[in-house]
């Protein structure tokens, strides 16, 4: 491991008077899962978008899969996935030609696309039904499908945005064992989320509390320095 | 160029599996042309004219009779002096006065031309328009019988159409181009920001901007299949009209196409900057609405005629872009000519483009900070 994907130094984003992201500091390796833990309204999502290319620092540095957010945003953009609770597949579309989508804009070529979503389907065991439209199948599937077409270009960092949110228990266990997957083939996993269990499955953990990253370790760690039973007496201890 | 093509079948995924979608694609225009259609080239029969003879001989009553049996017109009355017409459109109901000027007969013996006036109320400006050419008709065709039985030199009967209350016929054949405004700003304006806006509520515009694609193909491949669709709009509003309402097409139609694809790019733009505004899909809708269609028929000349509005309507009207449009399409459409003479509207109209485009570039770069 010990070779960073991400590294962030001094990172500020200003908005007029209001600091959403207050001098971060912190470095993801490769492969590693990365939980990045806040109350809403801490400034994850702003530091998201800085690090997907969406929008530039006003001070700092940050660096993604080797280039210069602010510099050269386009060809972070092509190293990157990117998923989010909100949005995750065209409804209106066939799960395949969602797949076709993606990876037509992402450059694949139409064979390895034909190759790569035949296996992933295939694994998922929905290939009998890449013909359906998206609004049909469910919550779960739909969360599992979307996470898989974001590393469909095999991507070096994959951000995930409350990947789980509204999902049952036994979906988000599967789908954290995608999650484990995709890391053990060295994909560096960033994902947010209010899940606390969740937490837990990460490599390590930071939390961010009015802009600025308060706590970051492995879970073990941030139990033992709050003295805490499990993450969610951490983060309450952080964030109250 | 994958990535773009791959985009706007995306697109048109998501057009042709909306049934709504395709119904204000594809069967509002067809409606709109065939409403307007079926209200306008009715039918005349029995329209009742007025009859003001001064001559009163055979050659006179001999028209008359041939004008009243022809099934289109019935008498509304016979008028003694030109002071009663006036009175004749507006209590009588009558929608066209003929008018024999004095010795008519001895006129068009002697000089082989007889002048007959035609007046139609042009309020209703396409039945008067009908019931002169049908008018005309039946006076050639008598003019023919007279000339082939005799063998005297020839003789001509010179009909004189004058309109009465709308002399120019302003609103003849004015509501093809303003449906084709009003159809074009529909598809490409409204479905556009519609689309965009889309993007945006459901979060798949951000997933798209995080993707390797640019902003710019973003939204050229969300306008690319609107530019399509509007021109086979624009094509079948011309068709229609040409067989519906028998609206000519005078000039170049490689122009008309020409003009109708600027405006088209103009709606586009209008379609953009509105999604740049509009929080959501219902927002976007309602701007649409009523900031551009209403405008777009009230104040554009398409309805009511732009010369009877208060003055500061009229200002607000030449700031309309439809408007421009709609002069150009009347000029190409009616009077043929060519671009020598509409280079001022399309100038403006590309002007039009080049301040939204640049507005809504500006806007979209301060969302992305």
């Amino acid at each position: 491991m010990n070779q960073p994907v991400i590294e962030v130094k001094n990172l500020v984003k200003r908005f007029g008077h209001f600091t959403a992201n207050d001098h971060l500091t912190f470095s993801v390796e490769k492969g590693e899962i990365f939980g990045f833990l806040g109350a809403n309204g801490a400034g994850k999502t702003t530091a998201m978008r800085i690090l997907c290319g969406l929008s530039s620092p006003t001070e700092g540095e940050a660096m993604v899969a080797g280039f210069n957010v602010k510099e050269q945003p386009e060809e972070v953009k092509r190293r990157i996935g990117y998923m989010s609770q909100k949005f995750s597949l065209f409804e209106d579309l066939t799960i395949w030609e969602n797949m076709r989508f993606y990876s037509a804009i992402y450059g694949l070529s139409a064979k390895v696309f034909k190759e790569r979503a035949t296996r992933l389907l295939r694994d998922l065991t929905l290939y009998e039904e890449r013909n359906r439209l998206v609004s049909t199948i469910s919550l779960g599937w739909k969360q599992k499908l979307a996470f898989s077409v974001a590393i469909l270009h095999e991507p070096s960092i994959v951000f995930l945005d409350e990947p789980t949110g509204g999902v049952d228990p036994i979906t988000r266990r599967q789908f954290w064992e995608m999650i484990y997957e995709a890391s053990s083939r060295g994909i560096t996993v960033f994902v947010t989320t209010h899940y606390m269990d969740e937490a837990e499955y990460c490599h390590r953990v930071s939390i961010m509390v009015d802009g600025r990253i308060d706590a970051l370790d492995t879970p073990g760690g941030l139990k033992k320095q709050f003295n805490a039973a499990n993450m969610n007496d951490v983060f309450l201890a952080l964030t109250r | 160029m994958n990535r773009f093509w791959a985009f706007v079948k995306k697109e048109f995924y998501h057009i042709f599996r909306d049934y709504r979608t395709m119904l204000i694609l594809f069967a509002m225009p067809v409606a709109q042309v065939l409403i307007f259609g079926f209200v306008i080239s009715m039918e005349v029969k029995d329209a009742r004219i007025a009859i003001l003879d001064k001559s009163k001989d055979e050659v006179t009553r001999d028209i008359t009779g041939r004008l009243l049996s022809s099934g289109y017109f019935k008498a509304g009355g016979y008028l003694d002096s030109e002071k009663e017409i006036g009175d004749a459109f507006n209590f009588d109901r009558v929608k066209m006065v003929v008018v024999f000027e004095p010795d008519f007969s001895q006129h068009l013996n002697k000089d082989g031309h007889g002048a007959i006036q035609l007046i139609a109320d042009a309020a209703d400006a396409n039945t008067a328009r009908l019931l002169t050419t049908y008018c005309e008709g039946i006076l050639a065709g008598y003019q023919q019988e007279i000339n082939q039985s005799q063998l005297s030199a020839a003789k001509l009967l010179v009909p004189e159409v004058r309109m009465f209350y709308n002399e120019s016929l302003d609103d003849v054949f004015m509501s093809i181009p303003g449906i084709m405004a009003m159809i074009l700003l529909l598809v490409s304006a409204m479905m556009t920001s519609i689309s965009i806006t889309r993007e945006k509520e459901f979060g798949s515009m951000e997933v798209l901007l995080i993707s390797p694609l640019k902003p710019f193909q973003i939204i050229i491949g969300k306008v690319a299949p609107y530019v399509g669709l509007a021109l086979i709009n624009a094509i079948s509003i011309i068709l229609m009209g040409y067989f519906v309402f028998h609206m000519p097409v005078k000039g170049s139609v490689v122009l008309l196409l020409f003009e109708c694809l600027l405006f088209t790019i103009l709606a586009l733009s209008l379609g953009i900057f509105i999604s740049t505004i509009a929080k959501n899909q219902m927002v976007a809708m309602f701007i649409s609405m009523f900031g551009l269609m209403l405008p777009t028929i009230l104040l554009s000349g398409f309805i009511f005629p732009i010369e009877n509005m208060p003055l500061p309507l009229q200002i607000l009207s030449q700031i309309m872009p439809p408007k421009w449009f709609i002069v150009i399409v009347k000029k190409v459409m009616l009077k043929g000519v060519g671009l020598a003479y509409v280079w001022k509207e399309t100038l403006i109209i590309i002007g039009y483009i080049v301040f939204f485009v640049t507005v809504s570039v500006k806007k979209f770069k301060i969302r992305l900070e």
